[in-house]
């Protein structure tokens, strides 16, 4: 009974990664088809790839480029700022809870329940009096702030996850704050840094509302890169499917070789 | 090496308002150690010990009183700057640090040289016998390792104060016993002042100079070993202190103020005791240690306990007999040949000067004109 059992769980688990691996794959599929193939009404499993579409899509607008270098830098230097500013206030409700700690943290989560479209107004005019519409610093301030409440978070539980005796231990040996960061805490929660990091950069990475609405040409990442390809007529899935291929590529690599990493954050006990 | 001083040193948690003044963790702290010497705090499980050793460590500030080292208040002085080592019960090793880097830690961060630095942590580790550990991260170590891996960030920094919170309970008890000896010889060898909890009485006996005895966080005795075994000051402390416990009889005085009797029970309080005329006809808790206690078969004895034997453990040396007089539970230890089984009526006796007392209602000991005793309470 044990061994069909498992073979019946193997066919189930193939079948759910097959039903969500299939839009992935059928995204590829498409950016290698021309754009008549693609928008043919049959399915089309088997044609002669070209990569036609990626040529096109490299030179759209400003050029694949121009929207991947801002990607890259917003969600780089959001996520550093992200981490700059989640570490020392986990570190404090980590180490130091007061009695409003439980409080704050649920009240930061709380913030990510208010639907992005609520506030797009306010921000709106406020980035378009201080002219940060369209500016990459506009977007960074954007993505750290709505990363910070997980960030924090998710450090606050790898801080936790440090025994309090030896953060007590550096104090007495002599440690100050910032050398008891830096030598002991950090080095002991990098795992968790690494996971939280990676995680605050794909969200940044894919993030769309934001870089759809305060953004125009400058700022301009690859979310509406790939939107900029929807057009009222002509054909574009396949053009938009290689955009789609060309965005998705660099962070899926990224996190393939991050991931081992991660599951050493994510799986609690890296430090005891 | 320092004096350490607590003045009416207390501590209030946080929260902890609600119920009262009994609320206090530690309350009314009162102790002035000598130089050099090796103090120890014992008491049941929650009873303030670790509390004490934090204040005096700087991780907690003492909510009131004053903590004095040298002569100098530390209340405003952080942890870091006391020069004070501790060494604590998970041993907190630093987990991504190699033996040496821990032993060196504290020597690093007050910049001293490195060749210094190199010297006083292999002196250390040879003192301790873990030279060959010290390029090992603490995961790859035994708890017994670990644990003097943890004297070793101790002592290399030759603190002023020495404070260890359970060092060896989580050791077995054979690592533990060798653990316990070479403490006391590090300490005979270094002669820093030393704090030491333990809630284990055994422990507390073999090891302290002086012992603090506490419970709910009041002391309620501080001696050496040998008073605190021969002059309990409460009813507390002489049921904590010796394996096993004290027994204890609720019984009442004669009008003579010399002998006191329970239902079927009778014992003789010490002829010398002229103390105990105030409390003719009252009722008191009579204690006497097991080993104190001996079976006799005559009933000219003037102090007799008899009941059914209702356990019988045979350790070799001596064997152990439990039974039940005027509903109380008595152990005593007797020698090891005796001849008891279960069901046997035994009758027990004992010398009068081996008896204690203690007011039914204050549970302090009637004071006992004993040379020994130093009591504070
Ligand atoms: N951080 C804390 N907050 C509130 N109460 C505490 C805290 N630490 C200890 N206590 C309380 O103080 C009392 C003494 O604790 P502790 O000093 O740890 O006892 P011991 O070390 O003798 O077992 C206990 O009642 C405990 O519950
Ligand atoms: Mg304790």
């Amino acid at each position: 009974m044990e061994p069909k059992r498992s073979i019946g769980l193997a066919v189930v688990g193939w079948l759910v990664a097959l039903i969500m691996f299939f839009p992935i794959l059928w995204m590829i599929l498409t950016a290698f088809k021309t754009e008549q193939t693609a928008f043919s009404m049959t399915p089309q499993f088997i044609f002669s790839p070209t990569l036609d579409s990626f040529r096109t899509a490299l030179d759209q607008g400003a050029g694949y480029w121009h929207y991947a270098l801002n990607s890259a830098i917003t969600s780089v230097i959001s996520t550093l700022i992200g981490l700059a500013l989640a570490i020392p206030a986990a570190y404090a409700m980590a180490f130091f809870p007061s009695k409003r700690t439980d409080f704050t943290l649920v009240w930061m989560v709380s913030t990510k329940f208010i639907p992005a479209v609520g506030v797009l107004i306010p921000i709106f005019l406020v980035y378009k009096s201080l002219g940060l519409l369209d500016t990459d610093a506009g977007l960074i301030m954007l993505f750290a702030a709505m990363n910070l409440p997980i960030m924090v978070w998710m450090v606050y539980s790898y801080f936790k996850d440090i025994p309090r005796d030896i953060v007590e231990a550096a104090d007495i040996d002599g440690a100050g704050t910032l050398q008891t960061m830096v030598q002991v805490i950090l080095p002991l929660a990098l795992p968790g840094l690494a996971s939280t990091g990676l995680l605050a950069l794909i969200f940044a990475w894919n993030e769309a509302f934001w870089s759809l609405t305060m953004v125009d040409h400058n700022a301009a990442t690859l979310a509406p890169f790939i939107a900029s390809f929807k057009s009222a007529e002509g054909l574009f899935w396949a053009k938009m499917s290689a955009a789609s291929v060309l965005t998705v590529t660099p962070i899926i690599v990224l996190g393939w070789f991050a991931q081992r990493q991660m599951v050493r954050g994510l799986t609690f006990g890296a430090v005891k | 090496m320092a004096v350490v001083e607590l003045n009416n040193v207390a501590k209030r948690y946080p929260g902890s308002g609600s119920k009262g003044a009994a609320a206090n963790a530690v309350d009314d702290f009162n102790l002035i150690t000598r130089d050099g010497e090796f103090i120890v705090l014992v008491g049941p499980s929650g009873c303030g010990k670790s509390t004490t050793m934090r204040m005096i460590a700087g991780l907690e500030a003492n909510t009131g009183g004053e903590i004095r080292i040298n002569g100098r208040d530390v209340s405003q002085v952080a942890a870091r700057d006391r020069d004070i080592a501790m060494v604590f019960q998970s041993y907190a090793l630093y987990p991504h640090m190699t033996v040496f880097d821990n032993m060196a830690f504290a020597l690093k961060l007050k910049k001293y040289p490195g060749e210094d630095i190199q010297k006083r942590v292999k002196e250390a580790a040879e003192v301790l016998g873990i030279t060959a550990l010290l390029d090992r991260k603490p995961r790859a170590l035994s708890g017994g390792q670990r644990q003097r891996v943890a004297l070793g960030r101790a002592i290399v920094r030759s603190p002023q104060v020495f404070l260890m919170d359970e060092p060896l309970s989580n050791l077995d008890a054979m690592l533990r016993v060798d653990m316990r000896a070479e403490i006391i010889k590090l300490h005979r060898k270094l002669k820093v002042t030393t704090f030491y909890v333990t809630h284990d009485q055994t422990e507390a006996m073999t090891m302290g100079e002086r012992i603090v005895v506490m419970k709910d966080g009041r002391i309620q005795q501080i001696d050496t070993p040998n008073t605190l075994y021969h002059c309990p000051a409460n009813l507390f402390v002489a049921g904590f202190i010796g394996t096993p416990s004290m027994n204890f009889l609720k019984m009442t005085l004669g009008q003579h103020g010399m002998m006191l009797t329970g239902p079927t029970a009778r014992l003789l309080a010490s002829p010398e005791r002229q103390d105990l005329s105030n409390h003719r006809g009252q009722t008191l808790w009579a204690g006497i240690r097991p080993e104190h206690l001996r079976p006799t078969d005559a009933d000219d004895c003037a102090a007799l306990l008899t009941g059914e034997v209702d356990v019988v453990e045979p350790l070799g040396a001596v064997t152990m007999v439990q039974m039940t007089v005027d509903g109380h539970r008595i152990t005593a230890q007797l020698d090891g040949d005796t001849r008891v089984s279960i069901g046997d009526t035994l009758t027990l006796t004992c010398d009068s000067d081996q008896l204690h007392l203690f007011d039914t209602e204050t549970e302090l000991a009637l004071p006992r004109t004993h040379a020994m005793s130093t009591t504070t309470v």
